[in-house]
């Protein structure tokens, strides 16, 4: 057994089980517990008793076990898989597990924050140290009460018994005794062989909820004396609103409030706004009184800096590649071996700004008072909001809460805090609670886009058809895409990466595996074309890089593990039958490393009436240890769409500073038709502590998409999207 | 504001709302039945499907003043405990990933199920496409119909 020394004390248990009772069960039903899914409600009854064991764990004298779930929930399932971590160690039946969302407690939890897809990685060992200090506690419990030795005592399934004896004693019996033992100061983690639940496939806690329409959402969330907002933000970036028809909007029916906010807080951190700080709120009962409001709006704007358009952003990041590197690696002398390379191949690839469009737009609750700010609502970053508000009110932050609804989808969108801010000024100023609503034109032309980026591979090959030269030079409004030290680096004698960036006052913002979206792409297309030009097959020309970075890797900051890098190339290989020909199926692969998790994915295409057709997508993965297994593959399966959709359909363009679309009838996503018809997802089976998933699935599939596509069509696509746009059904 | 009468999942109710107020809105901010979810306010994304004398319809688009006595379903109606074949299989898919526009999507599938028992996978995508998940869970989804329709 692995022994690991606990983060926490008896001190910080009691704080979190204070905020717990206090903070959690106040008014509003659906931040509390669902009982899982699957579970035999006749099985245990609801306690009339809880003791809180640790910050994580609740236990009631039926034996019922509450695991608070420490993280925002964006759909990428962790309410599900990391409660599971916690009753794997707790040594509990899922069945008698319910689960709830828990406060935002920065003291006691660590990293609570959806992004970067770490909320499995980080959240692994305190979660196991969760579990298995309550088992702790309550086999020492049980020793006391029976006068045995712990030692004398086994557990299984929530009920300890004598080793040699008859006597038993169940979680919900001993739990009001727990609470009196100390924290150990060492505890035991269960082997991986032993794990039952952990690897299995749960279902999600939440799907009888989300199925049957609950509230949920944040946008679902109500309070008694309520109000409802709506804001306008300027139409374009470079303009600030300077004054509006304020009277006549007042005076309209349903509208009790309007007014200019100004979000601005002193020293603004990297989740705060820095586009659009002062808008137009609009306060009253009814939606679509706002927003027939909204569209009575009249507004002078003022320009106060430059009016963008798409084209002036290509050029000016032409401008920038042409120009103003940075070197970030250099390893040998990648200019001379490139005049003495026997074949070179150089490309540019480029991809546009992109909205996250999560489907429930941004809204958030607040209820700001002299003294206090209750927030709620969808974050994916509670701790940022907490302290923003702290510092726009001028509150201690002990003063501000913040709880977590269940989010309709995330993308790094709810990373960033304004439409938080902008719901607590607005409270703030009338008085009362508030929930701040967006429309999705508000959402789409918001900002906090994906920025947009270019970039030139060259690659060159000796006669022997080896890759002796490699060189990456990247831009982008407003950051440069490039990872220096990822493959092919390690894996070439003769390599250069160089970065730029390019200036916009369009508003960025953290996307879907950001960056990697876009390097995937273009570095996994632009091997597939090198791997042609050195007559080569594309994985079997990645496995001999693979090969080189494993046995004598050249450098020694490169970020990846090349055998589980390889591991995941000759799985998917072997999976997807790589090299057998199918008659009508055209292939391509691709294989990435980002986020901690090792994807790689081959996309088989058809042409049907002229048009691709994805079939088949196979994908194999590395992530550790598979903490929920039919979670993970839907996870993947979710980021291929995300993927391929995007790299296929989706762009956002600017004239004049402003965006020109802003709703799904001229912003195109993937729909049902044009999705795949068949994902398979594998995994690499190894005892490596798990990594996260909600990223990493995303960004081979757009490498693989361009190279299938060029089997299936002979055009090799460089910039995103690669089809053109065409109206969709409504 | 005039009142209205209208049949939503068997109950009536009365409300006075502006007679352009969408169902959507009806719907949320009037009876709170908020299992109808709010994307894009312009019929492209299918988050408010709800049924129209059994038919999918976007619940954006339809003024309260155009609805009379037809008969709305809604996802809170649809079955008694969750238990239509539409949302079983939806559990047993395990379907969901932020779940925000599954009530729309089985609302849709249910009507879908309803006028065409045995669809085609040309059928379902015909009759889903306009039903947007951002969270791309179609592959599952087409799965679950395929499911359902078997019951």
């Amino acid at each position: 057994m692995t022994k690991i020394q606990t983060q926490y004390n008896r001190r910080s248990f009691l704080k979190i089980s204070a905020a717990a009772g206090g903070g959690m069960l106040i008014g509003f039903s659906w931040l509390t517990g669902c009982v899982s899914e699957g579970k035999n409600n006749e099985a245990l009854a609801i306690p009339n008793e809880w003791f809180d064991i640790n910050g994580y764990i609740k236990i009631g004298d039926t034996g019922l076990v509450t695991i608070y779930s420490p993280n925002p929930e964006i759909g990428q399932n962790v309410r599900t898989s990391m409660p599971m971590i916690v009753a794997e160690e707790l040594d509990v039946n899922w069945e008698n597990v319910m689960v709830e969302q828990a406060p935002l407690n920065t003291g006691f939890y660590n990293n609570q924050i959806a992004g970067g897809s770490q909320s499995i990685r980080k959240g692994w060992n305190p979660l196991r140290m969760a579990g298995a200090t309550a088992r702790r506690m309550l086999l020492e419990a049980t020793a006391k009460e029976l006068g045995v030795e712990v030692t004398a005592l086994t557990v299984a399934n929530g009920i300890i018994k004598e080793i040699s004896g008859e006597r038993t004693m169940g979680y919900g019996d001993i739990a009001s005794k727990a609470v009196g033992i100390e924290v150990p100061e060492v505890v035991e983690l269960k082997d991986i062989k032993d794990f039952k639940l952990i690897s299995t496939s749960v279902k999600n806690v939440d799907g009888k909820n989300i199925v049957t329409g609950k509230p949920l959402f944040g946008l679902d969330f109500q309070r008694e004396g309520m109000q409802l907002a709506m804001i306008q933000h300027p139409p374009a970036f470079g303009m600030k609103v300077k004054d509006f028809n304020e009277a006549e909007i007042k005076a309209m029916s349903g509208v009790s409030n309007a007014f200019i906010v100004d979000i601005t807080v002193p020293e603004p951190g990297y989740f705060d706004e820095k586009g659009f700080l002062q808008l137009v709120a609009i306060v009253g009962k009814s939606t679509w009184q706002l927003m027939k409001a909204k569209k009575a709006l009249k507004v002078n704007w003022e320009q106060v800096s430059e009016l963008e358009d798409s084209e002036m952003h290509m050029k000016r990041m032409e401008a920038s590649l042409a120009s103003e590197m940075r070197e970030s690696r250099k390893d040998g002398d990648p200019a001379a071996a490139f005049k003495k390379a026997a074949k070179v191949i150089e490309r540019t690839y480029s991809a546009p700004f992109l909205p996250h469009n999560t489907m429930e737009p941004m809204n958030f609750f607040a209820h700001v008072t002299e003294t206090s700010a209750e927030l709620v609502g969808p974050t994916q970053t509670p701790q940022a909001l907490e302290g923003s508000v702290s510092k726009l009110l001028g509150l201690p932050i002990e003063d501000v809460t913040v709880n977590m609804t269940r989010m309709g989808g995330g993308f790094g969108r709810r990373l960033y805090v304004h439409f938080g801010v902008e719901a607590a000024a607005i409270s703030k100023k009338i008085g009362a609670p508030v929930k701040l609503i967006y429309t999705r034109e508000d959402d789409m032309t918001q900002g906090t886009y994906r920025p947009a980026y270019l970039a030139t591979y060259k690659a060159g090959l000796d006669e022997n058809n080896n890759l002796i030269a490699f060189s990456v030079k990247g831009t982008g409004l407003p950051e440069s895409p490039v990872f220096e030290n990822r493959f092919p680096a390690g894996t070439v004698e003769n390599y250069l990466a160089e970065k730029a960036s390019t200036k916009t006052n369009i508003t960025t913002g953290a996307w879907r595996a950001p960056r990697s979206h876009f390097t995937a792409g273009a570095e996994q297309s632009f091997l597939d074309e090198v791997a042609e030009l050195a007559e080569k097959d594309p994985i079997e020309f990645r496995l001999e890089l693979f090969d080189r970075a494993i046995s004598n890797p050249i450098g020694n900051r490169n970020d990846y593990d090349a055998q589980r890098y390889a591991g995941v190339l000759k799985l998917v290989k072997e999976k997807s039958n790589w090299g057998q020909e199918m008659p009508g199926i055209h292939r391509g692969v691709a294989a990435y490393y980002c986020h901690n998790s090792y994807v790689a994915e081959v996309i088989d295409i058809a042409m049907e009436k002229n048009t691709p057709k994805i079939k088949k997508v196979w994908c194999a993965v590395d992530c550790g240890i598979v903490v929920n297994r039919d979670a993970a593959k839907n996870m993947v399966q979710g980021g291929v769409i995300d993927g391929v959709g995007h790299a296929m359909y989706s762009q956002l363009t600017f004239k004049d500073g402003a965006t020109q679309e802003s709703n799904f009838n001229q912003y195109r996503l993937i729909r049902h038709s044009q999705a795949p018809e068949a994902i398979e997802v594998f995994f690499v089976e190894n005892d490596i502590d798990p990594t996260g998933l909600g990223e990493p699935g995303l960004p081979p599939a757009i490498g693989a998409l361009a190279n299938a596509l060029y089997q299936a069509t002979g055009e090799r696509h460089y910039h995103q999207p690669f089809m053109s746009f065409k109206s969709v059904k409504g | 504001m005039p009142d209205y009468k209208l049949r939503i999942n068997g109950t009536s109710y009365k409300v006075n709302v502006a007679d352009d107020t969408p169902l959507l809105w009806v719907l949320r901010d009037e009876l709170h039945l908020l299992g109808t979810k709010f994307g894009c306010g312009i019929g492209q994304c299918g988050a408010c499907t709800v049924h129209f004398e059994g038919a999918a319809v976007r619940s954006c688009l339809i003024a309260v003043s155009a609805i009379g006595k037809s008969e709305i379903t809604t996802i809170e109606g649809l079955s008694e405990d969750g238990d239509h074949p539409v949302q079983k299989a939806w559990l047993e898919h395990d379907v969901s990933q932020c779940g925000y526009c599954q009530s729309g999507q089985i609302m849709n599938a249910a009507a879908l199920l309803a006028e065409n028992p045995k669809p085609t996978d040309n059928d379902i995508d015909n009759a889903m496409n306009g039903n947007i998940c951002r969270c791309g869970t179609y592959v599952r989804i087409k799965q679950a119909i395929k499911t359902a329709s078997n019951q």
